[in-house]
């Protein structure tokens, strides 16, 4: 590990013309006096020889810049200018992930901060983590220093004689497998979390070997279908995660659509490529809890330094399963809320079926504690965990820490059109193993973007923590009364 | 019994559906290059694109993916995606253009939607969406995927059940066994309460219903000669006693208003082997009525709500909860298992067939999702007298058959996957099952309970 945090790195978008909620309209008449790029304060344009160009009206913020000093279109000499709203960022977006959710994450990513003009604490879906904020009421007291604020988790409270495992920043990145994401994105995940001294996952579709240098911070999942699971890749890993069930398609397997089966993915799976793989649901050699135990009995087994992680979906009785799982010798319960990323999922499990994370945490974290267990259980949660008040809101219900996918996705400039799954996969080259569409996202970039985004959520997280007069994010933990909960929609609560 | 196989074949649309955005391009600021964007869609929509001079439209936006890669990758800027507004104006506030595309994906494909990334709408809402279902983590039986080795049933049975047998001295059974049909899937077909469909859209469905093997509600008025082939999966709705006397001898089943059911028995003297339905408008009366009826030897009901699912009453309740009431009610008089209880109204997606059974139904009775299939976009001219602008009247009844086929073969599927998910291997053990599903508001309560609320 290098310096702490790990440095930003201004990495910018790699198309052409990066959306953003502004567009600008450069009439004939603009005569490239220049003023313009001199005013601007966001950098919006550039001389391209000597010719004046919005390079970056994605940077723009609109009409919030009218009656500035520096408002381009009022001051040009020849009126050339015009802002518009971008028609297309209606097409951008939905109300989990709305168009201002996905632009300052990727704000996030390009600068490593929080951008100040954009939504990017919650979403619009008028339940859950978009209801609930934080009272500051120590706002007035003396803040800590943020040097004396720790966001460093342990993931082991067992005491039971195996490593410990902290990790420095409260989340870890979620499964996804080769196959359904490109060994690149994995790498830069991978690379990422190195960084960061926390982990990534590989899913459930093997263990690609250029994954190897960064061993100490990859969990290995083994999943239903115990595609590409081998006794050296379980030998291998810090964590082993058991995935019973994953919340976008609780009570179904993994699916992966016949065209994203190519050979590598094939060869990584021991399957045949083009043919759809469906992972069985559930676990065949588990039928009940004590089948359960003897699951985790067989991975300790074959790794005596690994710690196990249990992860599930979140059904009515979402509680007994989490002490099921500590009896049956589990270190972490991962929750999965049923509004998480996928590949591919029939759209009737991913609404309908099993409950959102937000109400699991509290249930699971209040049964625990009834049960006397909860200091000796590490309980992660995800599925829908979009941003860094999301982080520290799942934080505040009664989760140690949370798991991550999608915004890492994201991150890497993904739009959430949801075309993961069909023919070739992700047309922007991160959600496939197509040769030529992965090819589209280059390694030193996706890993930095990655780093980007961490980096603006650790000081969010960090700047919370001081808000409410914590020195360490586990001091957050099941602290409800931080919370509160809009009953009545509000646009700016 | 051997497994139930719905055979899919593609229907395509006749009017392409209008797309969720429309691809703009302004020519002016192209810069030409060598390698436009436009070639490199990985869709290849615009090598793709035809302009259809019929309807005046583009196909690229039936295409359009809406990765938005063109958008941002033009060096020009040149392109731009927008909201299409005619796609906003299909359907209505509960009809809304995500379901009704939806219905017609469905109805074109035979396939359930899959997608990428996760959830994209409301956390809930109100009427269905105010519930979740359960699912099952270790303890249940296991499946290889949907369509695996085990089978899961979709089948329910129509028709009066009796609690208990009764014999007489000699040992011979005393009790006269009700007519019951099995049907394979939890879904009857019947016609809107608006709108003019004519003989091929009736066609359609008997002939759905038959290759289905389940029921068309059909009013007596509507019944011809040619539907006559299909008798074996038609119902008869009669307005009146008179009309007894002109229905088709072999049907299966007579519906009749609730107005008629105190002549219950006289039909059923007339016509002891066909089932006799009840149907009873949705109203804070139906509750009381159907209790009675159940009394009195009723049959079958068929509630129906409007067609936003909403009661006739002047503070509307939702339909899963009028029937959550009805269902505990008559559980709690002990009679719930001799009757079958259907409904109609608001049934637009297969999870609503799920969520009114968990609330307690036997099944559910389509209407106007069916015409959603046929291409109806619920514009509801023709009740002004303005030609159809699709021309239902006139569809070819076997394409209109294999939409409707399309249609429930992707919506059993959903349900199987619901039932997998639950550990349930039998459709019929979904109803009432209100332990196995997640209800908003009280779970929301328990968990924030310790929340403070602004």
């Amino acid at each position: 590990m290098g310096s702490w945090p790990p440095e930003v790195k201004g990495t910018t978008s790699r198309f052409k013309r990066p959306l953003g909620k502004y567009k600008i309209i450069k009439r004939a008449n603009c005569n490239n006096c220049g003023l313009c790029v001199k005013l601007c304060p966001c950098g919006v344009y550039k001389f391209i020889g000597k010719k004046v160009m919005p390079l970056r009206e994605y940077r723009c913020i609109g009409f919030s810049c009218e009656g500035s000093e520096h408002y381009c279109v009022a001051q040009c000499p020849e009126k050339a200018l015009m802002v518009i709203k971008n028609p297309t960022i209606e097409a951008l977006g939905d109300y989990r992930w709305t168009s201002d959710l996905i632009l300052s994450t990727w704000y996030q990513a390009e600068t490593g901060n929080p951008p100040d003009y954009m939504e990017y604490k919650i979403g619009n879906s008028g339940g859950g983590f978009d209801r609930l904020r934080f009272s500051f009421e120590f706002e007035n007291q003396n803040f800590s220093l943020k040097e004396d604020v720790s966001t460093t988790i342990d993931l082991n409270r067992r005491n039971d004689g195996r490593p410990q495992v902290t990790i420095s920043v409260p989340w870890y990145g979620g499964g996804m497998s080769f196959g359904s994401v490109s060994l690149t994105t994995m790498l830069a995940r991978a690379k990422a979390c190195m960084e960061w001294n926390t982990f990534t996952c590989t899913g459930e579709g093997g263990y690609p070997e250029a994954l190897i240098p960064y061993k100490d911070h990859v969990i290995t999942q083994v999943a239903t279908g115990l595609f590409g699971v081998r006794e050296e890749t379980i030998k291998r890993a810090r964590i082993v995660e058991f995935k019973y069930a994953q919340g976008a398609k609780p009570g179904l397997g993994g699916h992966l659509l016949g065209d994203k089966v190519t050979p590598d993915v094939a060869r990584m799976r021991e399957s045949v490529p083009g043919i759809s793989l469906f992972s069985p649901f559930p676990f065949h050699s588990v039928y009940s809890v004590e089948d359960h135990k003897k699951h985790v009995d067989w991975i300790k087994e074959i790794n005596p330094k690994a710690l196990i992680s249990v992860k599930v979906s979140t059904p009515v009785d979402v509680d007994m399963v989490a002490i099921g799982s500590y009896y049956a010798g589990a270190h972490i319960i991962h929750l999965d809320g049923s509004y998480g990323g996928t590949g591919a999922a029939p759209d009737i499990a991913k609404k309908n079926i099993a409950m959102p994370i937000e109400l699991a945490i509290p249930k699971v974290h209040r049964f625990l504690l009834e049960e006397g267990v909860r200091d000796e259980m590490v309980i992660i949660a995800s599925g829908g965990i979009r941003t860094a008040y999301d982080i520290a809101k799942a934080i505040a219900l009664g989760a140690d820490g949370v798991v991550i996918g999608t915004a890492e996705l994201v991150a890497l400039e993904c739009t959430r059109c949801g075309n993961c799954e069909r023919g070739r996969g992700c047309p922007r080259g991160i959600a496939t193993t197509d040769m030529e569409l992965s090819s589209m996202v280059e390694l030193e970039w996706a890993t930095q973007r990655i780093s980007n985004l961490f980096h603006s959520w650790y000081l969010q997280l960090i700047d919370i923590l001081r808000r409410l007069g914590m020195h360490s994010i586990t001091e957050l933990v099941g602290k409800t009364d931080c919370l509160f909960y809009i009953d009545k929609w509000s646009e700016n609560g | 019994m051997p497994k139930y196989h719905i055979n899919v074949k593609p229907a395509p649309p006749r009017f392409l559906p209008p797309g969720k955005y429309v691809l703009i391009d302004r020519e002016e600021g192209c810069l030409g290059c060598k390698y436009c964007v436009k070639k490199l869609c990985p869709y290849g929509v615009y090598n793709k694109r035809e302009f259809d001079s019929i309807q005046l439209r583009d196909t690229i936006d039936y295409y359009c993916r809406n990765c938005l890669y063109c958008v941002e990758a033009c060096p020009g800027g040149t392109i731009t995606l927008m909201v299409n507004p005619t796609y906003l104006e299909i359907g209505d506030s509960y009809w809304k253009p995500e379901i009704i595309t939806k219905i017609w994906r469905q109805a074109e494909t035979g396939m359930i939607s899959v997608s990428g990334a996760g959830y994209r709408g409301p956390f809930a809402g109100s009427g269905f969406d105010d519930m979740w279902t359960d699912m099952s983590e270790i303890v249940r039986p296991t499946r290889d995927g949907i369509h695996g080795r085990e089978y899961i049933s979709t089948d329910i049975e129509i028709g009066r059940k009796l609690s208990y047998l009764a014999f007489d001295a000699q040992g011979k059974l005393a009790s006269s066994t009700p007519p019951l049909i099995e049907i394979p899937i939890p879904m009857l077909f019947s016609l809107p309460g608006w709108g003019k469909w004519g003989k091929p859209v009736l066609l359609s469905m008997a002939k759905a219903a038959k290759t289905l093997n389940t029921l068309f509600i059909i009013p007596l008025a509507q019944f011809t000669k040619e539907l006559h082939p299909y008798i074996d999966n038609l119902g008869i709705y009669i307005d009146s006693l008179e009309e007894l006397s002109a229905l088709p001898k072999d049907v299966k089943i007579i519906e009749i208003p609730y107005n008629l059911s105190q002549n219950f028995q006289v039909i059923k003297t007339s016509h002891p082997q066909t089932i006799v339905m009840i149907k009873i408008p949705l109203s804070p009366e139906a509750k009381q009525r159907s209790l009675t009826l159940t009394k009195n030897g009723a049959e079958v009901f068929h509630f129906s709500a409007d067609d936003h699912g909403l009661e006739f009453a002047e503070k509307p309740r939702f339909i899963k909860d009028i029937i959550k009431d009805i269902h505990l009610s008559l559980v709690d008089e002990g009679t719930r298992d001799e009757v079958t209880v259907l409904v109609s109204g608001g049934i637009a997606m297969a999870e609503h067939v799920a969520k009114t059974t968990i609330c307690g139904a036997d099944g559910v009775i389509l209407d106007q999702v069916l015409m959603v299939a046929l291409e109806c976009r619920l514009c509801k001219d023709c009740l002004q007298g303005i030609p159809c602008p699709i021309d239902i009247e006139n569809i070819e009844p076997d394409w209109g058959a294999q939409r409707l086929i399309n249609l429930m073969n992707a919506w059993r599927d959903q349900l199987l996957e619901v039932l997998g998910a639950m550990g349930m291997r039998d459709v019929r053990r979904l109803r009432g099952e209100m332990g196995r599903a997640i209800f908003y508001k009280d779970v929301l309560n328990e968990a924030f309970a310790s929340i403070k609320r602004k």
